[in-house]
Parts: structure tokens; C-alpha cells; sequence
């Protein structure tokens, strides 16, 4: 009776006899043992120590019983064994008689164990590199289990209890796989971005997942904004037409409904809640006492402290997932080697260019490595590169001015009537800027021919360049317009002061007439009445206009660059003397950084415009949604893949690097205005206020005494001082950390090194302990014909009852492996056991090749 | 097992979001395209079996230089002709998909690069690794003096224990710290 004799051996073993042949093979049960818990300690984590505790004490129960019980017992258990074709010791006898006998708390708690770790089991079934098949059994093996025992656990009081708490965990896990679902059934544009991704590779689709979280961030923009300010104005704010900054002057009223005036932003769209002017300096408003200065106050700043929030936020999650970037350049041949081909290419071109750059990136790499010729002739190459960043700085500056003396001459024209001017007088600001945008890269480009530098280099220079250029414009601009705007506040001083002294005269003249004091407003309509230039909303036209013709010039461009390219190109070449396919004009490529970097200085632009036009939020949502649609599009229909290929995710966190960047510079103009300019006396939220944060202090004023009280502590310069000392301080140890963390990394890796070296002359490399590894050599289809001692030594059944054992009851393990072993000394059996000593490895070497049928796999003992 | 044969019976449905990183949806589309590479009369089989010529014509695999590989690494079949069955495919789908873990692509990586299935990668398996990876065509091919030094880079740079082949922790652990490995190795329907 086999069943008899390793129990026996199990019971020795515990006691430590001796015993032959079994001195090998405990050793071995033990490192398989260990080798399991540290298995299992990675798939639990953290609870690993206190998982491990537990199963000790588990295993000495069931030992304890073991010894109690004895044969009858044993037969049951065999019995159980044949009847679930499945595992012997996922089904223990403890179960089995449990049902009879009353359970003990040990028992119960032993039970409730198995149960928990089979449910783990199912949990984390699917990590395992194991085939389905096989899987499924487990799968089913486990659920079974669960099901049986589950209810055995909740004998007497708590059984209801217990039944209910089962019952809807089942119902929470079949809720939560069915809410996973659901949620990405609502994730937008996947398929379409699958799609491109598919055809064009990851890159491509890089660009447009970073759309889409564009797209996200200003949908939530968007709602804080919409929500807060634009909402409550329109519902419980005074209606157009009553006051006067919510009017269309009387001279303005005759052309305020033309098209072109309105495509520009004038007339009814100018004293609309697009802009800032609109909105009423009332402290609150409506029946819910809405306070809404300080709203569109705090939306403002709140709008930039979640971007900054999120930007950091996507920023460290990015870093996490790419590992460490400290060790770079460690692994580039293995990389380039292991990780260069993009999967998801489906299309034929596509996986040719692939190709193509993966044998030059082996090249150059190779170069790069032996890299020991020296330029022929370094000066003149050094001089050609100075001479390049002399052009482009001279290109630089040239497009500063150009920007610096178009926004000054639109002021000139600005003073005259707006009639005389033509078309492109108007709109000649948008015009050269987008013109500059669109000719300087390719110029850089070119000027880029004479550093002669390597692609990836020149890659990165052209894009910040490019960077530099938009900076340098948007800049430019932001000086111009708040050149203009001090004019402005001049000018508004000015009319102030007159209507005052109007104001003043009429007060005078009214009282001395009807000899009254008590003297009623001016009645003056809304339209008429003289009014400052209200810069702010004049800026935020600006920043309006920048962006609608940014959208424009994108689809055009598109349009005309990539459509009607492509248009010409696939139908003239029926009849031209060239293959206009292959040669010169070709299909456009899709321009990922361009694009990308258009969408950053996009969204700049709307981050320091919202201040000043609230609906500029909602129209850049409008936007990214049509642009989502239109460029996946027009990057299907008329694109060729890009040949220079960018890498997704290292590029992706040079986006966001860009975009915080961006983020930083727009936050300094806005709050540079809140701060210092004050804002226009007859229109906005924070007419009559000296500066705009006057309304926080007004707030803070108005609250109790202590609350006051706590912010002027707060705002103590002996209270920030210390503050930001602290915070250096914390920097600085975080930094130190994080440098004895990478010494310990090195040093471990040092240490595993010498592990491995020890370890393979110790065991003559005959055996892996590792328990990937023995997945592995499980899955190799013809692990039968290797041959290495390795595979013959490990047949497959027993890794498989190793692993199924340690999630249930390591104290078994060495149990089974036993079993395994005197079965086969007792009749010739195919499989091998895995326990015996790497000495007399006999047998007859049929029995270790006979094939095993697949679907057998692992679960040779059951069927015994 | 549960593939009748033109729906999923719904427990194995179940069965089949627990064992794989693929959602329902991904699942029956999954499904109905397996179907599609089926004939009529195979649909009735239980447990039909796909040969690996037709499951190569898939666009997602068509132009993959792995596509033999991955069909071989996958297969269950007795007579490793690389023919799926519709578990094999869900098996691929899943260690393909979005969600599955580093380790598990890693380890499928692993194996589709080991072109004799002996465990390791030796120089054979990484030369054959190098012409996948460079084209058929003569011209992107790389010269014997170049591929002995690029393997011999590799083998400096992963081959931690210094045995002349790179196994499968070695290979995880060069893997695991690659930021462009997880959103490659990725196959979508």
C-alpha cells in the first residue's frame, strides 16, 4: 500500500529519522518547500510572513491528525483521490471526516485556511504562464472546493451569517468583473485608436492617447469652469441688455450681428459669457447667495492647480511603469534586441519600415560602440555648428520682432476706425503667427543639414527649437499685449475720471435744479452709457482668436498638406511620367512631434486664456473632440507610417515634461496680472476692486475672527520661512534615499551575481530551483527530447503538485512528492520523481521519454 | 470544452474572464473571429482546431515576423504543427492583451524567442532572433562580422551568470526594466 508506506515516510521524515534513500530526497523537499513559500511570498506580497506562519501551524495539525487517525482514514482518502479525477491534496482528509465528526476550532480554522487560499487561488490564476487547459482544471478543481466546504465552515450560530457573507462576496466579485467591463466599454475612441495603432504602431497611437487625455483634462476643466462661473451667471446673474457691460454699445449695435464681426469675436460675442467682462461685481448673487468674484477667482487658480496636480501625477505613474531611468544605457543592445519590435503593426509597409530602422539602429549602435574614428575635420565641423545655432538664433529673434511689431502696429490700428481696414489689417497677428509656425520648423530643419548630427540628437534639438520658437512667440505676444494693456489702463483712468466728473456735474446740476438732495441714478440706457476699454476682455479676444485660428490653420493644413497630397498623388499617377507614389511627392507622414507639441502650446494658450474667457475652455474642448475625429481620419485615409520611428512611452513623459513645462510659463502672466494690474473699473467680476485678490481678502474679512486670525499666522513670513526650509530639507533627504537606494541595487545585483555563480558550482548546474524556470521547461513542447539532465530530472506532474501544493498545504508537499516516489520504484512508471538524489539517476530511458498526452499534464497522480 | 459551436456557453464565458486578462467583449469578438477562420463543417466540432496557415492570414499577425513562433509557442497540438485551438487563441489573446503583467509577457517573449525550445538563448537562437528582427530582404540583412559583435553585446550586457546564453530570469530581469517592452508587445483584434 503505497498510500500507507508515505505516510509512514511523511511521519518519519517528520521526526527526523533516518532513513535510506530518503536524506536526498528531504533535503530536496525542503528546498522545494522554501522554494515554494518564497513562490508564493511573491505573488502575496506583503502578507506573505504572516501567510507563512499560519501554514505552519496548519501543517501541524493536520499532522497531528494524521498520526490520531491512521489507516481507515487513509482509505477514504483514497477514495476521495480517485473519485475527483483532481488533485490528491487539494481535497485533504481533513475535509472528508470533518463532515462526520464535529470540528474542532483547529480544524475549522485549518479549513477556512484551505478555503481562503483557494480562493486566492482562482484570484490569481490568471498571472500563471500555465496552458488553459490546464488552468481550467485548477479553476474548476478550486471553485469546487470552495463550494463544497464553504458551507461546512458555518456550522451552528454564525452559519447564516457566514452563508450570507459568501453569498455576497460572490455577488461583489461578479459586480466588480461586470463594472470592469462596463468601464472599458466607455473608455472613448478605443477602437479607433486600436485601429491606428495597428496600422501605424505605438508611436502614432501615442499621439492620440495623449489627445484623449487632453481631452479628459479639459473635459474637467471644462466643468469646473462651466459649473462654477459660466452656469450660475447665466442662471441667476442679471439677463443681457440690463447693465451696461452686458450691453452692445449704440454704436456698435448696427454691424454687432455681421458674420465677420462675430467670426471675430466682436459684437454679441464680445458682451457674451465667453469673456470676462460680462460677469458682475455683485458680491453674490441668486437666492443661494452665490459668491461670484470669488468664484471665478478660485476657479482660475484651482483650473491650474489640478493641471499642475494631474500633469505630476501621469508624470511619476509614467516614470514608475518605465522602471528606473537610472540605469539607461545599461541594456541598449538587449533592448534594441528584446524590446524593438512594435507588435502591434498589422500592416505590411509599416512592418517594412520597421525593419528598415531596426537594422540601422543595429548598425549605429554598433558603430556607436566601437566608435574610434575621429572626424576628419573637427574645426570645421565645430564652426558649422556654431554658424547653424547663429542662424536659428538670428531666425529666433527675426520672429520675436516680426510678432513684437505686428501686435504693436495692430494697436495702431486698433485706434482707427475699423472700417478703413482690410481683412487681413484685422487679423494680421493670427496671420503671421501661424505663419511663422509653420515655416520656421522646416526652416530649422534645414539648417539643422549643416551640424551633421546624429538623427536621435538632431531629433532632440529640432524639437527644442521648435519649443523655443513657440515660447519665444507666445512671449512676445504676452509682452505686446500687456504693453498694450498699460496703454489701456491709461486710457480707462482717463475715461474714468470723466465719467465721475460727469457723474459728478449731473449729481451737482440735478440737486441745484429741483433744489432736492435726494437725487435718482442718471437715466442713461444700458447701451449708451460711456465706458472703459476693458482690457481683460480685449486679451481674452486675443487669446480667442489665437486658438480659432490655430484650429483653422491645423485643418488646413491637413487638408491641403496630407488630403489633397495624398488626392493627387493615388489618382495622377495613373498618368505621369514619374511614379509619383515611390518618388518625389509620396504619400505625407504623419508628424507626431509637431503635432504633439501643437497640441501643448494649444493648450498654454488655453490655460492663460481662461482667466480672461471662460468660454475659451468649452471652445477647446469642442476642439480636441472635432480634431480626435478629423486627424484619426486623415491619418487612415492619406498617411504613410512615419519612417523615423519614436519610441511611445520614453516619448510620452518628454510630452508631459513639455506640458508642465508650459503649464509653468502660462501661470506667470495670469497671476502676474491678478497680483499686480488692476482690473477695469466698469466691467468683470472685480470692477471697483483695487486688485483682483482683494475679493479672497474681503472674504477672509467677512468670516469670523478667528479664521482671520489663522490666515494672518499663515501668511507670517515667520511662519513660511521656516516652511520652506523644511520643505528643502525634506528634498534634500528624500535625494539621499534615493542615492542609498541605487547603491543597494548595485549592490544586490552584485550579490545575485555571486549567488548564481555559487549556486551552479554547487549543484553542477543538474538542477533549477527556480520555480519560473520549472513553468517554463513545463510549457516547452518537446521537453521530452531535450536533453539536459535538467528536463529529465523534472517531469512535469510533480512541478505542477508542487505548485497546486503550496497553495493549499505545504506541510503535504513532501508528502506527495513521496508518494510519487515510491510508486515508482514500487512498478515502473513514466514519470520521474523529482525527489531523488542527483546520484543513480537509472531507469530505463523509455520509461523518461514516453511522451505524456498533453491534457494529462500535471495531473498524473490522480489518475493513478 | 465550452465552444459549441457558434456561441459561448455563458459559464464558460465566466470561466474565461477569470482565467485571462481579456474583458467579455473582448472575449466574443475573439470568439466570432475564431469562428470566422472555421469552416462549415469544423464548426460543429467540439473542440475545433485551427491550422497555423489560416490563423497566420489574421491581419494582426500578417506581417509579424514572429507570426510562426507565437502559433508554435501557443499550440497545444500533439504533432506541434502550430494549429489553435479556440483556448490557445484566448492563451495568446490574453498574454497579448493590455492587462496582462509584465511577467507573464515577458515569459512569452521569452519563449517565443527561444527558437529550439531548449530554455536558453543561445547564439543560434539569438542570430535567428537578429534576421526576424532585420528583414528578409539582403539589403537590411546584417554581415556575419556585425552580428557577432551585436550578439556578443547582448551576451555582455544580459548574460549576468557568464554561461553564454541568456535564460529566463536573466532575460525578465532585462526585460522588466525596459520602458517600451509592455506597450510593444501587445496584440489587439
Amino acid at each position: 500500500k503505497p498510500q500507507d508506506i508515505d505516510e509512514d515516510d511523511e511521519r518519519e521524515k517528520r521526526k527526523a529519522a533516518a532513513r535510506k534513500g530518503s536524506k536526498a530526497s528531504r533535503k530536496k523537499v525542503s528546498k522545494e518547500q522554501s522554494d515554494d513559500e518564497s513562490e508564493e511570498d511573491k505573488g502575496r506580497g506583503k502578507k506573505s510572513g504572516r501567510a507563512v506562519s499560519k501554514k505552519e501551524k496548519e501543517d501541524q495539525n493536520n499532522d497531528k491528525k494524521g498520526n490520531k487517525k491512521g489507516k481507515d482514514e487513509e482509505n477514504k482518502d483514497k477514495e476521495n483521490k480517485n473519485k475527483t479525477t483532481s488533485s490528491s491534496f487539494s481535497s485533504p482528509p481533513s475535509p472528508a471526516d470533518s463532515d462526520e465528526e464535529s470540528l474542532s476550532e483547529g480544524e475549522i480554522a485549518a479549513l477556512k485556511e484551505q478555503v481562503e487560499e483557494k480562493k486566492k487561488l482562482i484570484a490569481t490564476l490568471r498571472n500563471k504562464p500555465w496552458r488553459m487547459k490546464k488552468r481550467l482544471l485548477l479553476l474548476k478543481e478550486a471553485q469546487d472546493f470552495v463550494e463544497k466546504f464553504e458551507g461546512a465552515l458555518g456550522k451552528g450560530k454564525g452559519r447564516r451569517l457566514y452563508a450570507f457573507k459568501v453569498m455576497m462576496t460572490k455577488k461583489l466579485i461578479k459586480f466588480n468583473r461586470d463594472f470592469e467591463n462596463f468601464k472599458t466599454a466607455c473608455i472613448p475612441w478605443e477602437r479607433k485608436i486600436k485601429e491606428v495603432e495597428s496600422h501605424f504602431g505605438s508611436s502614432v497611437a501615442s499621439y492620440f492617447l495623449f489627445l484623449r487625455w487632453m481631452y479628459g483634462l479639459n473635459l474637467v476643466l471644462f466643468g469646473f469652469m462651466f459649473g462654477l462661473v459660466v452656469l450660475p451667471e447665466v442662471l441667476m446673474g442679471l439677463p443681457y441688455g440690463s447693465i451696461p457691460r452686458k450691453t452692445v454699445p449704440r454704436d456698435e449695435q448696427a454691424t454687432a450681428m455681421d458674420f465677420s464681426v462675430l467670426f471675430d469675436f466682436g459684437g454679441y460675442c464680445k458682451y457674451s459669457v465667453l469673456f470676462y467682462g460680462f460677469y458682475n461685481n455683485d458680491r453674490s448673487i441668486g437666492v443661494l447667495q452665490f459668491k461670484l468674484p470669488l468664484s471665478y477667482l478660485l476657479t482660475s487658480v484651482g483650473i491650474f492647480g489640478y493641471s499642475l496636480l494631474v500633469v505630476i501625477r501621469t508624470m511619476a505613474r509614467n516614470a514608475n511603469e518605465g522602471g528606473d531611468g537610472g540605469d539607461e544605457g545599461e541594456f541598449i543592445f538587449s533592448w534594441k534586441m528584446f524590446t524593438s519590435w512594435d507588435y502591434l503593426i498589422g500592416n505590411p509597409e509599416t512592418a517594412d519600415n520597421k525593419y528598415a530602422s531596426i537594422t540601422t539602429s543595429f548598425k549605429e549602435s554598433i558603430v556607436d560602440e566601437q566608435e574610434n574614428q575621429k572626424d576628419e575635420n573637427i574645426h570645421l565641423r565645430r564652426f558649422l555648428r556654431v554658424f547653424a545655432n547663429f542662424l536659428i538664433l538670428c531666425s529666433l529673434g527675426g520672429s520675436g520682432y516680426l510678432i513684437y511689431f505686428v501686435v504693436k502696429r495692430s494697436q495702431d490700428f486698433a485706434k482707427m476706425d475699423p472700417k478703413t481696414l482690410t481683412w487681413f489689417e484685422n487679423n494680421e497677428v493670427e496671420f503671421v503667427m501661424s505663419l511663422l509656425g509653420l515655416v520656421c520648423p522646416p526652416l530649422f530643419e534645414t539648417i539643422a543639414e549643416l551640424e551633421d548630427y546624429h538623427p536621435r540628437i538632431a531629433l532632440k534639438w529640432q524639437l527644442a527649437r521648435i519649443f523655443a520658437l513657440f515660447l519665444g512667440n507666445l512671449y512676445t505676444f504676452l509682452f505686446a499685449l500687456f504693453d498694450e494693456v498699460n496703454g489701456k489702463l491709461e486710457a480707462e483712468k482717463s475715461i474714468k475720471n470723466a465719467t465721475e466728473w460727469a457723474l459728478h456735474q449731473y449729481y451737482a446740476n440735478y440737486s441745484s435744479f429741483y433744489n432736492t438732495t435726494n437725487v435718482p441714478p442718471p437715466n442713461v440706457a444700458p447701451a449708451d452709457v460711456i465706458r472703459g476699454p476693458c482690457w481683460e476682455t480685449a486679451v481674452g479676444r486675443e487669446f480667442v482668436k489665437l486658438t480659432v485660428s490655430d484650429v483653422q490653420v491645423t485643418f488646413l493644413t491637413i487638408l491641403v498638406g496630407d488630403f489633397l497630397r495624398a488626392f493627387i498623388v493615388r489618382f495622377l499617377n495613373y498618368c505621369w511620367c514619374w511614379d509619383l507614389e515611390a518618388g518625389f511627392p509620396s504619400y505625407g507622414e504623419f508628424d507626431i512631434s509637431g503635432n504633439v507639441l501643437g497640441l501643448v502650446f494649444n493648450q498654454g494658450m488655453i490655460w492663460m486664456g481662461a482667466f480672461y474667457a471662460p468660454g475659451l475652455v468649452g471652445l477647446n474642448v469642442l476642439r480636441l473632440l472635432t480634431s480626435m475625429y478629423y486627424q484619426s481620419w486623415a491619418v487612415m485615409a492619406c498617411n504613410v507610417p512615419h519612417e523615423r520611428v519614436f519610441k511611445a512611452s520614453r516619448s510620452n513623459n518628454f510630452y508631459m515634461g513639455m506640458l508642465l513645462l508650459v503649464l509653468f510659463l502660462s501661470l506667470l502672466p495670469v497671476v502676474y496680472s491678478m497680483m499686480t494690474l488692476s482690473p477695469s473699473f466698469d466691467c468683470g467680476p472685480f470692477s471697483g476692486q483695487e486688485k483682483m485678490y482683494d475679493v479672497v481678502i474681503d472674504t477672509i474679512q467677512a468670516m469670523p475672527a478667528f479664521i482671520g486670525n489663522i490666515f494672518t499666522y499663515v501668511s507670517n513670513p515667520g511662519l513660511i520661512m521656516p516652511a520652506i526650509l523644511l520643505m528643502i530639507l525634506a528634498i534634500y533627504y528624500l535625494n539621499t534615499v534615493s542615492k542609498a537606494y541605487q547603491q543597494a541595487n548595485t549592490d544586490l545585483k552584485k550579490k545575485m551575481q555571486m549567488a548564481r555563480d555559487d549556486e551552479k558550482n554547487r549543484r553542477n548546474n543538474q538542477d533549477s530551483t527556480n520555480q519560473v524556470m520549472k513553468d517554463l521547461e513545463d510549457l516547452l513542447p518537446n521537453k521530452s527530447l531535450a536533453p539536459t539532465p535538467v528536463a529529465e530530472e523534472k517531469p512535469l506532474d510533480i512541478v505542477i503538485d508542487k505548485t497546486r501544493t503550496t497553495r493549499t498545504k505545504p506541510g503535504t508537499a513532501g508528502k506527495g512528492v513521496e508518494v510519487q516516489k515510491e510508486e515508482s520504484l514500487s512498478a515502473p512508471n513514466p514519470r520521474r520523481p523529482v525527489t531523488r538524489g542527483p546520484g543513480p539517476r537509472g531507469g530505463p530511458p523509455g520509461n523518461m521519454r514516453s511522451p505524456q498526452p498533453e491534457p494529462g499534464r500535471g495531473r498524473g497522480q490522480g489518475r493513478r | 470544452m465550452g465552444t459549441t459551436a457558434s456561441q459561448l456557453a455563458k459559464d464558460s464565458l465566466s470561466e474565461y474572464q477569470e482565467l485571462t486578462f481579456l474583458t467579455k467583449q473582448e472575449i466574443l469578438l475573439a470568439h466570432r473571429r475564431f469562428t470566422e477562420l472555421l469552416d462549415r463543417d469544423e464548426r460543429n466540432h467540439p473542440n475545433p482546431r485551427v491550422p497555423m496557415e489560416v490563423i497566420l492570414t489574421l491581419p494582426e499577425l500578417k506581417s509579424n515576423p514572429f507570426k510562426t513562433r507565437i502559433c508554435q509557442v501557443f499550440s497545444t497540438s500533439e504533432d506541434k504543427d502550430g494549429s489553435l485551438t479556440f483556448e490557445d487563441f484566448l492563451d495568446l489573446l490574453s498574454a497579448f492583451s493590455d492587462s496582462a503583467t509584465l511577467e507573464i509577457k515577458s515569459h512569452y517573449a521569452f519563449r517565443i524567442f527561444d527558437f529550439d525550445d531548449d530554455g536558453t538563448l543561445d547564439y543560434g537562437d539569438l542570430e535567428k532572433l537578429v534576421n526576424c528582427l532585420t528583414g528578409e530582404t539582403e539589403d537590411t540583412r546584417l554581415t556575419s562580422e556585425e552580428m557577432r559583435q551585436l550578439i556578443s553585446n547582448i551576451l555582455d550586457e544580459s548574460d549576468i551568470d557568464k554561461d553564454g546564453t541568456v535564460n529566463l530570469s536573466e532575460f525578465q530581469h532585462v526585460i522588466s526594466r525596459s520602458p517600451d517592452f509592455v506597450s510593444s508587445f501587445k496584440i489587439v483584434l
